[in-house]
């Protein structure tokens, strides 16, 4: 290493240092530090003294029964958006790779189209596919009138098929690329083994796939805790009474609706650390089970 | 495969291709249908009568156009500075040894996972304080909007850069050096134009990024209309009993137009992007 390395390294790194830290990791800081303490409206607005609370806004949140009920919805909604995300993004990768170039052209496109729609947009257009009186799915249905946002399920599953929708493309396209990247030879030796379709796909292909498997899970499981534009555009806030809350929109509500910044953050800090675990857990399950990284 | 098996999965891939569109059909649809058909009880999938109404009423009555530009100000802005400040600093994590290294390769890892959504508060707070000394980057202004969208958009940058930077040979440097090129000179004139793949895949990611984002758009911008983003303009027309679907569908349709011209024209070096980040 020439002597000044380090310093050159350093002048280099400073730019995006000076940005992560300040937007990123002092926030963080701030969060933590937010959520110890009784942050109200008359604190923000400058006149009542801070409180230190400790984990007092911890315990209140932990007593409250909504929030148990919201975070059930949120593993629930999450759980279901990453499965239906993996099952039809693999599904349509496989099937990709069994026609022929035309039909393929044909479902990218379509998948392009998707991936590409802003959430917000994204939202608004199958609100309207499933509005009560002017949306095509209720006519075709003969169930005009029908409000699909009205029950706590109905609604759920709607803001989940329009998940699935904007993000199976990711899927698709990463895994496509993946059975395309498998030597073919590998698969003529398989057969020429004597292993069936099944056989080749769970033994040969399965096991060179797994690492590309573990990103996009990963990935979505990231994207789908978090989803925020779709539930608050989708269910107008959070649905009737609360019903369609996940911990996202449950803490803007709380901070930004009804100005508890403190609750909000401890809401976000749980949230964190949740996603942190689960991350955590996963990959220490890949790597026990001998995966590389 | 066998013929007849081919022709069924083909059948169905046309017909899954057709699900997966259709939304986005209807949306454009619905934005050319006059007003009457859109809010008929009895919608049909075509239009006898197509007109340009809704856009002109999108794109004059609710200044979307301002909207519109606000935000590819922001989205443009946030990609250039994060290209640039990734670009270096993926280079100093790739090509140079120094202590820490491995800490803060690790530290933008973890980075990437804590849910951004989570910071609405403290940034809010942040971005309050910034507002009194420097008003440009503090609330009501873009200023704070391509803050947040650069720090969130330039951990996954770095780390998608790194496996591009890291590819070019070493041997590469050297010759360079050996030929007289500064540092500098070969960072610019050599290493940036052969990451060009990667650097257009990550500019692809920051924009879309900055371009979708509703929740800090909607924190940030609380009183200054004229400084709202596209997505939070869209909602201007929904309203309570009687949305206006049809500027809706053309506000989207103007929304979405952006994105998809972005991703054909890049699809296949996002692709070997996407699948070079996950080698890396």
């Amino acid at each position: 290493m020439a002597r000044g390395d380090g310093r050159t390294a350093f002048a280099y790194l400073t730019p995006a240092l000076l940005v992560l830290g300040g937007l990123m990791a002092y926030p963080i800081y701030q969060l933590v530090l937010i959520s110890l303490f009784d942050y109200g409206q008359e604190q923000v607005s400058g006149g009542a003294p801070l409180v230190f609370l400790g984990l007092g806004n911890y315990a209140e949140l932990l007593g409250d029964k909504q929030f148990w009920t919201v975070l059930w919805q949120t593993a629930g909604f999450a759980g279901t958006c990453v499965v239906g995300t993996l099952v039809v993004g693999a599904a349509l990768a496989v099937l990709s790779t069994r026609v022929r170039p035309w039909a393929r052209t044909l479902l990218f496109l379509a998948a392009l189209g998707a991936w590409a729609t802003p959430a917000v947009a994204g939202s608004t257009i199958w609100l309207f596919l499933f509005d009560a009186n002017f949306g095509l799915v209720n006519e075709i249905l003969g169930s005009t009138g029908f409000s699909w946002t009205f029950d706590r399920w109905t609604a759920f599953g709607l803001v989940a098929a329009q998940v699935v929708w904007c993000s199976f493309p990711f899927v698709m396209v990463t895994l496509y690329a993946g059975i395309r990247a498998i030597p073919q030879e590998v698969i003529e030796a398989a057969a020429l083994d004597g292993a069936s379709t099944v056989r080749t796909a769970r033994s040969v292909m399965l096991p060179l796939l797994r690492p590309l498997i573990l990103v996009v899970t990963i990935q979505s499981i990231i994207w789908d805790f978090k989803v925020f534009t779709q539930i608050y555009v989708m269910t107008s806030g959070g649905g009737i009474a609360g019903r369609n809350l996940v911990l996202n929109v449950y803490a803007y509500q709380q901070a930004f609706a009804a100005s508890e910044y403190g609750l909000g953050a401890t809401i976000g800090v749980v949230m964190t650390a949740l996603l942190l675990l689960i991350t955590i857990g996963y990959l220490r399950a890949l790597r026990k089970s001998g995966e590389e990284l | 495969m066998k013929r007849p098996g081919r022709l069924i999965a083909e059948l169905v891939t046309v017909v899954i291709a057709a699900v997966v569109a259709f939304p986005l059909y209807w949306m454009v649809l619905t934005a050319l249908k006059p007003a009457d058909e859109v809010i008929s009880a009895d919608p049909r999938p075509w239009t006898l009568a197509p007109t340009l109404d809704s856009f002109t009423r999108a794109l004059t009555v609710q200044s979307f156009g301002r909207y519109f530009v606000n935000s590819l100000v922001v989205a443009l802005i946030v990609v250039v500075l994060s290209l640039l400040m990734s670009f270096l600093a993926a280079t100093a994590l790739t090509r140079f040894r120094f202590r820490g290294r491995t800490t803060m390769l690790i530290m933008l890892l973890v980075v990437q996972m804590v849910p951004v959504e989570a910071l609405t508060v403290p940034l809010f707070f942040m971005m309050r304080s910034v507002g009194d000394t420097l008003p440009l980057f503090g609330l009501n202004h873009l200023g704070s909007l391509v803050l947040v969208h650069l720090a969130f958009s330039m951990p996954f940058a770095i780390w998608m850069l790194r496996g591009f930077v890291a590819a070019v040979p070493v041997e590469l440097e050297e010759a360079a050096t050996l030929d007289g090129a500064s540092r500098f000179r070969f960072l610019w004139q050599v290493l940036f134009p052969l990451v060009a793949p990667g650097l257009v895949a990550t500019s692809v990611l920051a924009f879309i990024h900055a371009w979708n984002d509703f929740l800090f758009a909607k924190t940030f911008i609380i009183s200054a209309a004229e400084n709202q983003t596209l997505p939070l303009a869209l909602q201007v027309f929904i309203k309570p009993d009687q949305n206006d679907w049809g500027a809706i569908m053309a506000g989207s349709t103007l929304m979405t137009i952006p994105v998809l011209v972005f991703f054909v024209l890049v699809q296949r070096r996002l692709v070997s992007g996407l699948a070079g980040a996950v080698k890396g």
